[in-house]
C-alpha cells in the first residue's frame, strides 16, 4: 500500500519523541557548562610532567633525556637540559616547553618515556584568544603532582608507582649488594664506601626546599580545575 | 570497453579551447574558461548548441559537500550537463610529511586521513608496514584488529546514513538517530584508546594496549541490544520509506564494468553487483575465519549504495560477536617486534584492507632508514571520485547531491 | 595467475625483448615489479588489460617516485707488487660516478574477473628529472589512473602524454613547483608559528624581523 512507509517512519519518530521522556537511552544530550561529561580515565588530551612530592622543580621526574623530543611527530617538545655552575650537565630539564597549538595529543611521548615522568592530561578548555604566546606551555604550567595524576586516572597512577617502587627497591638493593660485594673485596670492614645508587632516576626525595620563586602567572594560563 | 574520455556530455560547451602544448586546457582555466574560483560563481554561458548554460560553483563549503569540495557544473535547465570537481582545499601534504617521519610517527597522522572511520586508516598502515618488514602479528592482535576494524566500518556507515538523508532534505531526524548511536560508539572506544577520533592505537606487531574483557563485554552488550534496535528503527524509518525510494531508486546509475575500470571500490561497487570485497579475495589478517556474507546489490543506482551500508552494518556486527566468541587468550602485542626505531629493511611493499570507503592502500618504499622513502596512500574517496561526473550527467542538480552523497567521500581522504 | 617471470616472458614474446625488464625487491614483501619502456608501455598495458589469463581490469593504485641524481662511490682494491721486493701493497682508488636520477611511475594492478590477490606492478621510468619528463598515459586503458595521473603530475611533473585533462589538481593552477620531488625547498612565507624549533622560526625571521616574541622565556632561576 504507497504511503505505508511514511506512515511507519511517522511511528518511529513519534515513539522515539515520547520514549525520550521516559528512558534516558534516547536522550544522549548534555547541558554542557552545567553537566559536565564525566570523561573515562584512558581519556587523553594533551601531555603534562608528572612531579612527586611538594617540590615542582626537585621532583620532577623528568631527566632531560630527550627522547620525548625525538619522538614526537609534529616536533612540539623542546628541552634544555639544566647545568650546574661548572657547566656540566645536570639531569633536569631547565625549559621543558610543548607548544598545545601544534600538539596533536597521540600519546607517543608518554610511550616514549622510560621514567615514567609525561603523562596525558584530559584539560579540554583550554581555548585562548591569542595563538602564538598562552599555548606555549612552559615547565612551570606543565609540571602538575602525582596525586593530580591519580585524580585523573588512578588505574594507570598505580600501576606506575608500583612500578617505580619496586625499581628504586631493587636499585637500593643492587647498589647494597654493590657495596657489600666492594667492601668483602677490598677485605677493609672499617674503609667501605658505599656506592652510588646506579639508577639515573632522582625519585629521591630532597629535604623539602623553601618554596620555589612564584614564577609570574601569566593572566591567560589556563587553570586546571 | 569504455574508452577514456572524460566528458561523455552531448556537447562540449567549451568556447574557450586555447592551443596548450600539453594540456588539453590551459593551465590557468578551468574547463569552462577563466578561473570562476575568483570571479562570480554564477554566470551564463552561451554557445551554439544551447541556449543559456548556466554555469554554477557548488562549493567549497556548501555544507552537503562533505567538506570543502567544489564541484564546477553547467546546467541546462536543470539538468547537469557536465561536471567537474575541483579539490585540494584541504591538502595538508600527507605523502610528503609521511617521507620526513618515522615509521611509527606516521601512525598518529593516518587518523587525519578519513577521520570518520581512524581506525581502518591505522589498520592499513601498519598492514603495508608489517608486509614491508616481516612482521607478523600475534593471534590476539588479529581478532582485536578485526574487531576494532569492523567497529570502525559501523561507526563510518551510521555516519554515512546519517548524512546522505541529511542530503535528501529529511533534515535531520535520521542524522540525530545515527549520531546518537555514533556517540555512544566513541565513548566506547575513548575508554578504550584515550581519544575519540583520533585512537592512534595500532602498532607494528600488535596494539598499544589489551583490551580488557569488561569493555568487550559492554561493546557486546551494546550491539546486541540499543545497537540493533537502532538498526531496525533505521530500516522501519527509511527502507521502504516511498519518498526515499522516489527519490534514489534509478538515479546515478553505474555500469559494473565502467566501475571496475575506474577503480570504484568499497560498497558501491558492490551496489553494481560486481562481488569483490578484500575481506574475501585477499583474505589478509583472519577474515577466513569468520562467517559473512557480502551484500549484492543489482542496479548500481543510489539506492542500492544506501542499502549496502545497512546490510553492512548488520554483517559487521555479525562478524564482531564471532571475533568475541572465539577471542583466544595470549599476548597482544609481538614482543620482538619493534615499533619505535623500526628500520626495515630496503624494499617496497603495498599493503591493502577494505576499508569503510573502500579499498585504502599504503604503498611504501623503504631504503633502511628510520623513515619511509616514499609514502603513498591510496585514498579510497579520491579514486571514487573519478566517475562523479559520469554518475550525474542527466541527472538533476538535486540528484548529484545525493550521488556524491551516496560515494561516500571524506575529504581529509580526497584531499590528504 | 601467472607468475611475473611467466607474463615477462610472454610480452618479451610478444613485444620484443628490449621493452620489459624485472626488478626484483629485495625487501620480506617480495613484491617484484616490471618496468616497461615508456615507447610501449601503452601496448603492454592494454595487453596485461585484455588477455584472458591475467585480465587485469583494475589499477589498483597508480603513484610517482622520485629518484635524485645518485652520486656512488666505487672502490677498487689493487695489489701492486712492491719492486724493493717486500710485501705486496694494497691500492685503494676511488671512482666517483653520478648515476642519473629519474622520475618513476609505479602502478600496481589487480584483476576483479580472477580475483587475484597479489599485485602485478608495473613501472616506467622518464629519462632524466628536467625537461625529458614524458611518459605515455594509461588512463586510456584504466579510467581510475584519470585522477593519479594527474595527482602525479601535480607533485612530481611527470607529463603524462595522452591523458584527457591534465591539469594540477591539489595544488592550485598557478603553483609553479611540484612538491613531492626530493629536492623541493618549500617556501619560507608563511606566517609565523610559535614552534619552539629553530628551523621553522629561523626561516619565519627572515620575513618577520620584529616577531611576536622569543619561543623561550629566560630561565627565572
Amino acid at each position: 500500500m504507497l504511503g505505508l512507509g511514511i506512515l511507519k517512519g511517522f511511528y518511529i519518530t513519534a515513539k522515539n519523541l515520547v520514549g525520550s521522556y521516559f528512558t534516558t537511552e534516547r536522550l544522549t544530550t548534555l547541558e554542557y557548562p552545567e553537566v559536565r561529561a564525566k570523561l573515562p580515565p584512558a581519556s587523553r588530551s594533551f601531555p603534562f610532567l608528572v612531579y612527586d612530592g611538594d617540590n615542582p622543580v626537585d621532583g620532577l621526574r623528568c631527566v632531560a633525556c630527550r627522547i620525548c623530543e625525538k619522538e614526537c611527530p609534529p616536533q612540539c617538545i623542546y628541552i634544555v637540559p639544566e647545568r650546574d655552575e661548572k657547566g656540566k650537565v645536570m639531569k633536569k630539564p631547565r625549559i621543558f616547553d610543548i607548544d598545545y597549538s601544534v600538539c596533536m595529543g597521540c600519546q607517543i611521548c608518554v610511550e616514549a618515556c622510560p621514567f615514567d615522568s609525561i603523562k596525558m592530561d584530559n584539560i579540554y578548555e583550554i581555548a585562548v584568544r591569542n595563538r602564538y604566546e598562552p599555548l606555549l606551555m612552559h615547565r612551570e604550567q606543565l609540571s602538575k603532582p602525582n596525586t593530580y595524576f591519580h585524580e585523573i586516572n588512578p588505574v594507570d597512577a598505580i600501576e606506575v608507582d608500583t612500578r617505580l617502587a619496586e625499581e628504586k627497591r631493587k636499585a637500593e638493593e643492587r647498589a647494597k649488594a654493590a657495596a657489600a660485594a666492594k667492601a668483602v673485596a677490598a677485605a677493609k670492614a672499617a674503609a667501605a664506601t658505599p656506592a652510588a645508587p646506579a639508577d639515573a632516576a632522582q625519585t629521591a626525595k630532597s629535604a623539602p626546599a623553601p618554596a620555589p620563586a612564584p614564577t609570574p602567572a601569566k593572566p591567560t594560563t589556563p587553570e586546571t580545575k | 570497453m569504455n574508452n577514456a574520455s572524460t566528458s561523455s556530455a552531448p556537447t562540449t560547451a567549451n568556447a574557450t579551447e586555447a592551443e596548450a602544448p600539453v594540456s588539453p586546457f590551459p593551465l590557468h582555466s578551468s574547463p569552462f574558461g577563466p578561473s570562476s574560483a575568483s570571479g562570480a560563481t554564477v554566470r551564463a554561458v552561451n554557445d551554439e548548441f544551447h541556449g543559456d548554460l548556466l554555469e554554477i560553483s557548488l562549493g567549497p563549503h556548501h555544507p552537503s559537500t562533505h567538506g570543502v569540495f567544489r564541484m564546477n557544473a553547467a546546467l541546462d535547465g536543470e539538468i547537469v550537463t557536465k561536471l567537474k570537481p575541483v579539490f585540494g582545499y584541504l591538502h595538508r601534504n600527507h605523502e610528503k610529511l609521511g617521507e620526513t617521519n618515522s615509521y611509527l610517527a606516521n601512525v598518529p597522522y593516518t587518523d587525519r586521513l578519513d577521520y570518520l572511520a581512524s581506525l581502518t586508516n591505522n589498520w592499513a598502515y601498519v598492514h603495508a608496514v608489517e608486509k614491508l618488514a616481516g612482521i607478523t602479528p600475534t593471534e590476539r592482535c588479529e581478532y582485536l584488529r578485526v574487531i576494532l576494524g569492523e567497529l570502525g566500518r559501523i561507526i563510518n556507515h551510521v555516519c554515512l546514513v546519517g548524512f546522505l538523508l541529511n542530503d535528501l532534505g529529511t533534515s535531520f531526524t535520521p542524522l540525530l538517530y545515527s549520531l546518537r548511536e555514533r556517540e555512544r560508539m566513541l565513548d566506547l572506544l575513548e575508554e578504550l584508546t584515550g581519544a575519540r577520533m583520533m585512537y592512534n592505537f595500532f602498532r607494528f606487531g600488535g596494539l598499544r594496549t589489551d583490551v580488557s574483557a569488561d569493555w568487550l563485554a559492554r561493546l557486546k552488550h551494546y550491539l546486541e541490544g540499543l545497537f540493533a534496535r537502532y538498526l531496525d528503527e533505521q530500516d522501519a524509518l527509511l527502507t521502504g520509506n516511498e519518498i526515499l525510494l522516489a527519490r534514489t531508486q534509478g538515479t546515478g546509475i553505474l555500469k559494473p564494468d565502467l566501475a571496475i575500470n575506474a577503480g570504484f571500490t568499497g560498497p558501491g561497487l558492490r551496489a553494481s553487483g560486481v562481488d569483490y570485497d578484500i575481506r574475501k579475495v585477499d583474505k589478509y589478517s583472519i577474515y577466513d575465519r569468520f562467517d559473512f556474507r557480502v551484500p549484492l546489490g543489482e542496479h548500481g543506482d543510489t539506492y542500492d549504495r544506501f542499502m549496502m551500508r545497512m546490510l553492512e552494518m548488520r554483517e559487521s556486527v555479525k562478524i564482531i560477536l564471532q571475533a568475541m566468541r572465539d577471542l583466544p587468550d595470549g599476548p597482544v602485542n609481538d614482543p620482538k617486534a619493534k615499533s619505535r626505531g623500526l628500520r626495515p629493511k630496503a624494499g617496497e611493499a603495498y599493503g591493502r584492507i577494505e576499508c569503510p570507503k573502500g579499498e585504502l592502500g599504503f604503498y611504501l618504499i623503504s631504503d633502511g632508514t628510520p623513515n619511509p622513502y616514499r609514502y603513498r596512500v591510496r585514498p579510497p574517496s579520491f579514486i571514487n571520485l573519478t566517475i562523479l561526473e559520469d554518475l550525474c550527467l542527466g541527472q538533476t542538480l538535486a540528484d548529484t547531491i545525493i550521488i556524491l552523497g551516496s560515494i561516500d567521500i571524506v575529504l581529509g581522504e580526497v584531499d590528504r | 595467475m601467472e607468475t611475473l617471470e611467466q607474463i615477462r616472458d610472454r610480452i618479451v614474446a610478444k613485444f620484443g625483448a628490449d621493452t620489459v625488464t624485472l626488478i626484483t625487491n629485495p625487501g620480506p614483501s617480495a613484491q617484484h615489479s616490471l618496468l616497461l619502456v615508456a615507447h610501449a608501455a601503452r601496448d603492454i598495458a592494454r595487453f596485461l588489460h585484455d588477455d584472458p589469463a591475467l585480465r587485469l581490469d583494475y589499477c589498483s593504485n597508480a603513484t610517482g617516485v622520485d629518484w635524485p641524481d645518485k652520486e656512488i662511490v666505487e672502490t677498487v682494491k689493487t695489489t701492486q707488487p712492491d719492486p724493493a721486493g717486500g710485501p705486496d701493497k694494497v691500492v685503494e682508488t676511488k671512482t666517483k660516478r653520478i648515476q642519473p636520477g629519474c622520475l618513476e611511475a609505479v602502478y600496481h594492478l589487480y584483476s576483479i574477473a580472477l580475483k587475484s590477490a597479489e599485485p602485478v606492478i608495473i613501472r616506467m621510468r622518464t629519462a632524466n628529472r628536467t625537461d625529458d619528463v614524458t611518459l605515455p598515459s594509461l588512463t586510456p586503458v584504466w579510467r581510475s589512473c584519470e585522477f593519479q595521473e594527474r595527482e602525479i603530475y601535480d607533485l612530481y611533473g611527470i607529463v603524462f602524454t595522452g591523458h584527457p585533462d591534465l591539469r594540477r589538481i591539489l595544488m592550485w593552477d598557478e603553483f609553479k613547483d611540484h612538491p613531492m620531488r626530493k629536492d623541493y625547498v618549500g617556501p619560507d612565507d608563511y606566517e609565523w608559528e610559535p614552534t619552539p624549533h629553530g628551523e621553522v622560526l629561523e626561516r619565519a625571521k627572515a620575513h618577520y624581523p620584529t616577531p611576536p616574541a622569543s619561543t623561550s622565556p629566560k630561565s627565572e632561576e
